[in-house]
């Protein structure tokens, strides 16, 4: 299982802060094309073209960054700290 | 290996007090001769418009994370003494300190570009995102700024002379 999280505006735009998946994709990007199947606000904020940012185990990964069962996954906008 | 020094990092939703927290951070240590520190305040205007309140929210966990990578990439840098982040979450209004950042070091020029480096990097790796309420009252999501972007940028590889660019506070 995938415990994954939603933060700021993607949160906000798909009404839920967290989710699991029980299948485990390979990468971060397989997972975010998982979901973005789930339907049209999803395939907006999740999609190939969204600039969403990614961590995995709590930190910034790439698409291309594996899965293992039990990683939890963040996903959010670019970050506005400081 | 990086020396071991005091790194402390805090996540509070209470008001930052910053002349607290600079006269905390100058005590004590001898072998310091030059302190840098920044505050990064709010400001009640953005892209144009009134600000009247904003909210930060971040990552719990990872943010802790995040800024202690970051302070070890520092203490891999330059050669320092101690380093302390505070951050604000939660409600915020203008003039509120938002973050401060304080380095020491035995001379000014690691402590001022340890300090630069750290900001640099807080604002494009650190999960926090702001939320502003307008006067108004319309409520939206801060945008990443590119300018901020570039500023992290420049600190790639080994070029510490890079020029500033020119970064939003």
């Amino acid at each position: 299982m995938i415990r994954i999280l939603f933060f700021a505006s993607i949160r906000d735009r798909l009404g839920v802060a967290e989710t699991s998946v029980d299948t485990v994709p390979a990468t971060v990007g397989d997972l975010r094309e998982h979901l973005a199947a789930r339907g049209a606000e999803w395939a907006e904020v999740l999609g190939a073209d969204s600039q969403v940012l990614a961590a995995v185990n709590q930190a910034m990964s790439g698409p291309d960054a594996g899965l293992a069962d039990g990683d939890e996954v963040g996903f959010f906008p670019p970050v506005t700290g400081g | 290996m990086a020396p071991t020094i005091p790194v402390t990092i805090e996540i509070t939703a209470e008001p930052l007090d910053l002349a607290r927290e600079t006269a905390a951070f100058q005590a004590g240590d001898p072998a310091t001769g030059a302190v840098a520190t920044f505050a990064g305040l709010m400001r009640d205007s953005n892209e144009g418009d009134r600000v009247a309140a904003m909210t930060l929210e971040h990552y719990p966990g990872m943010t802790e994370k995040a800024l202690k990578r970051i302070s070890d990439e520092a203490v891999e840098r330059w050669s320092l003494l101690g380093i302390r982040i505070v951050h604000r979450v939660g409600d915020l209004r203008p003039t509120d300190p938002i973050v401060f950042v304080a380095v020491a070091s035995a001379h000014r020029g690691d402590a001022f570009a340890a300090c630069e480096f750290l900001m640099d990097y807080l604002k494009t790796q650190a999960p926090f995102w702001k939320r502003e309420t307008l006067v108004g009252g319309t409520d939206r999501w801060v945008g990443a700024r590119d300018s901020d972007a570039q500023a992290a940028e420049r600190w790639a590889g080994d070029d510490r002379k890079a020029t500033r660019p020119d970064a939003a506070d």
